[in-house]
């Protein structure tokens, strides 16, 4: 117990201390993350809403396609994204392999479907209630999303949040295409991974550390912004 | 169209008419062959017990419900989006917007295409009428019942309608709030916009009919000129009802 003390008491020193390494780590992760996570919700927050508000042939199977896509492992979703960007792939050519831009890929084909689906949801259940007033005001067609995503704000922020939290925490992907090479791929998942493995555990419990307190802060914030939105009856 | 809410704005006259309209739903015929013509530029009141369809009604008039036999003319050709958008209505729970009160009127006109730059006269003028003015900027869900309703109203008077579909727009509104409501109805039947309105209120049917549509059971049981019907009434439904007393029995 005293040697996780004093591992403990390190991994708070380099946090205080602004350790430049961790920094970059720290400064790496959030850049991919939240990129993905913006990919991810300009593709499927429209595409979930255009599902939940729309009925035409074929949106049960997709329904239940994106369903089921929002429990992908990461693993998996990393070795697709590697075949798609190898040398031999299609996507080859782009270069892109062991780029941070690899793990944004593969952390956006991880997220957008989390994102559709349940932004599918709850578009689908306010349509429900809004149908009339919108058929009685002539909303319709693009009209009718864009209105749908606005007055469900509050509700898809806690959708976003939820694909931020699987991107941030998600080792399995951004591993496989990112490599984590150091200065350049490294994300605080794979340095816990790694560090961990060679023992370093001051580097790595620093880590899960921030990773824990970003987690908390953001969930946080959310919920405050939830809170005043249902005081104002806009959630 | 006609895009302006002032009192200066005049609405064409429309009226409606339905032949032979019948709706089902769950297995059941709820709306049974009503045949009704809707007067240009009159206040038409609606009237009849619980489940008698006024809602169903109202909603096929609308044409946000198909008939399943039966046809809703206006002008002389069947409803369709472009003569829809010439109406405007009021339901028995209005739906408001998560957003201002500002931003509900807004939102009713840029869906009648209203560019942005012409909308803030329009909803000023509405909020005035309304007497929302200072009401303006709050969340329109956390309003009180008559405000929300006076909200309802004013949003669908805003893109100027030719006919206006009110159902039961004063249920359990207090005096004050009634005379509001009434008030902003009378205004428009002012400026030429086609009143249909439901109601349970006898009084209410006497400040503002022109003509009544007394339904019993999914049918017309008698419809005429407003003091025709409501003092002398020929069907038995309509009497008992206007009379005070209970009336249960389901045929005319
Ligand atoms: N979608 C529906 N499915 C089945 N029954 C319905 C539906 N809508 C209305 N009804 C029934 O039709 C009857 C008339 O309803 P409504 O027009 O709302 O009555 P009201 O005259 O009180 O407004 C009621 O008995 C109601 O239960
Ligand atoms: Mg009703």
């Amino acid at each position: 117990m005293t040697g996780f003390g004093s591992i403990l008491a390190q991994a708070l020193g380099l946090i205080a201390s602004g350790d430049a390494a961790l920094m970059e780590i720290i400064g790496l992760s959030l850049r991919v993350t939240l990129s993905a996570v913006a990919l991810s919700c300009l593709i499927g927050l429209p595409l979930g809403a255009a599902v939940g508000a729309f009925r035409f042939p074929g949106r049960t199977a997709l329904c239940v396609v994106l369903n089921a896509l929002m429990g992908l492992p990461p693993v998996v979703v990393g070795l697709l994204v590697y075949l798609m960007l190898s040398a031999a792939g299609p996507l080859g050519p782009l270069a892109l392999l062991y780029t941070p831009s690899a793990m944004v890929i593969a952390q956006t084909v991880l997220v957008t479907p989390i994102v559709a689906a349940l932004t599918r949801q709850v578009v689908e259940d306010l349509n429900q209630e809004y149908d009339e007033q919108f058929k009685s005001l002539g909303v319709t067609g693009a009209g009718r999303v864009s209105a749908l995503l606005w007055d469900a704000r509050f509700s898809l922020l806690t959708v976003a949040l939820a694909g931020f939290g699987r991107a941030v925490a998600e080792v399995g992907a951004v591993i496989i295409v990112g490599g984590n090479i150091n200065h350049v791929t490294r994300v605080m998942t794979t340095t816990i991974a790694l560090e961990t493995s060679k023992g370093n555990l001051e580097l790595a419990l620093a880590l899960g550390v921030v990773l824990l307190g970003i987690a908390v802060t953001v969930n946080a914030a959310v919920m405050g912004l939830r809170a005043s939105a249902v005081r104002s009856a806009y959630a | 169209m006609n895009i302006q809410s002032g009192a200066e704005a005049v609405a064409r006259r429309t009226g409606l008419t339905a032949r032979g309209l019948c709706y089902d739903a769950g297995g059941k015929r709820l709306i049974d062959g009503m045949d009704i013509s809707i007067a240009a530029g009159r206040r038409t009141v609606v009237m009849g017990a619980n489940g008698a369809g006024k809602s169903v009604l109202l909603r096929l008039l609308h044409g946000i419900l198909s008939p399943a036999s039966g046809e809703v003319l206006c002008e002389g050709r069947p409803l369709d989006c472009a003569l829809r958008a010439r109406q405007a209505m009021v339901f028995q729970r209005p739906v408001l917007l998560r957003r201002s009160v500002r931003g509900n009127l807004a939102f009713a006109l840029a869906a009648k295409g209203v560019p942005r730059r012409d909308r803030g006269h329009a909803v000023a003028d509405a909020l005035e009428q309304a007497r929302l003015t200072h009401l303006a900027d709050r969340p329109a869900r956390v309003l009180s019942g008559g405000e929300q309703q006076r909200l309802a109203v004013a949003r669908a008077l805003i893109g100027g309608p030719d006919l206006l579909l009110l159902d039961e727009p004063t249920a359990s509104l207090d005096p004050g709030s009634t005379h509001a409501i009434e008030e902003l109805i009378q205004n428009a039947y002012q400026r030429g916009v086609t009143i249909v309105m439901v109601t349970h209120d006898a009084g209410q049917a006497r400040r503002i009919a022109d003509d009544v549509v007394f339904l019993n059971s999914g049918r017309v049981v008698e419809a005429g000129p407003a003091d025709q019907v409501l003092n002398a009434p020929q069907s038995n439904a309509a009497r008992a009802w206007l009379g005070g007393r209970l009336y249960l029995d389901s045929t005319p």
